[in-house]
């Protein structure tokens, strides 16, 4: 699975973008975002509390309750703030 | 519909835009850099791919609402100066309410759903903008 970080996100993990096997029970956005948060306090800070975290699989905005598979592109980022 | 859509880092040409639409009513949009106290700048980043992809979906969208014979959204990345324009949107129609409409509408989506992000740099430091509820209900307002 490629992950992508963006803006606050990125700044807080260190690193824009990494690669991930897809543990067989993390099946779901807001799984893996769990799975996340446990491995170390910078992921932690980013995916322990959900409600300013967005999310995309494949270039669509998704839910946390949306299926993610280990051929996906999924991205972390704030809400937008453009135009 | 004549559909043009451009990330870019470089000041874009809003009359040549503009010119390309041969309709009876064509409504434009450009939002620029506010000159606010103590800003230096504004960083723009984007999400290359899903940020051209979420603009399609949005001009879909308008044509399906309105009949529309031309849509522009050009949005600029990278380091803005205060006053520098960020972002064109028009909308081409053959009557001017349907142009407003879909001007509107496209903004307002822009807002909410394109994956862009706002970096501010104050002359005291840096720090990312944060997302507006009223651009939310601006955007909630289309269904």
């Amino acid at each position: 699975m490629r992950l992508l970080y963006f803006a606050s996100v990125r700044q807080k993990l260190g690193w824009g973008e990494e690669t991930l096997a897809l543990p067989g029970d993390v099946t779901t956005v807001g799984a893996l975002a769990a799975f996340l948060a446990a491995r170390g306090p910078s992921y932690a800070a980013v995916f322990t509390d959900l409600r300013p975290l967005r999310a995309a699989v494949n270039q669509t905005h998704a839910r946390f309750e949306d299926p993610v598979g280990d051929g996906d592109e999924v991205a972390f980022f704030p809400p937008v703030t453009g135009g | 519909m004549d559909i043009l859509i451009r990330i870019q880092t470089e000041p874009f040409d809003a009359a040549a835009v503009l010119e390309r639409f041969a309709a009876g009513a064509v409504v434009s949009f450009i939002g620029r850099v506010r000159a606010e106290p103590g800003l230096q700048a504004l960083r723009l980043e984007h999400y290359p791919g899903m940020t051209e992809a979420e603009i399609e979906r949005a001009v879909a969208e308008a044509g399906q609402r309105w009949p529309l014979t031309g849509a522009a959204i050009l949005h600029r990345v990278g380091e803005l100066k205060p006053g520098e324009p960020i972002v064109l949107v028009a909308a081409a129609a053959e009557h001017r309410h349907e142009a407003f409409a879909a001007c509107e509408f496209l903004i307002d989506h822009l807002k909410t759903k394109a994956p862009f992000w706002k970096e501010e740099r104050l002359v005291s430091g840096s720090h990312w903008v944060d997302a507006k509820a009223s651009d939310d209900d601006a955007a909630a307002r289309w269904g």
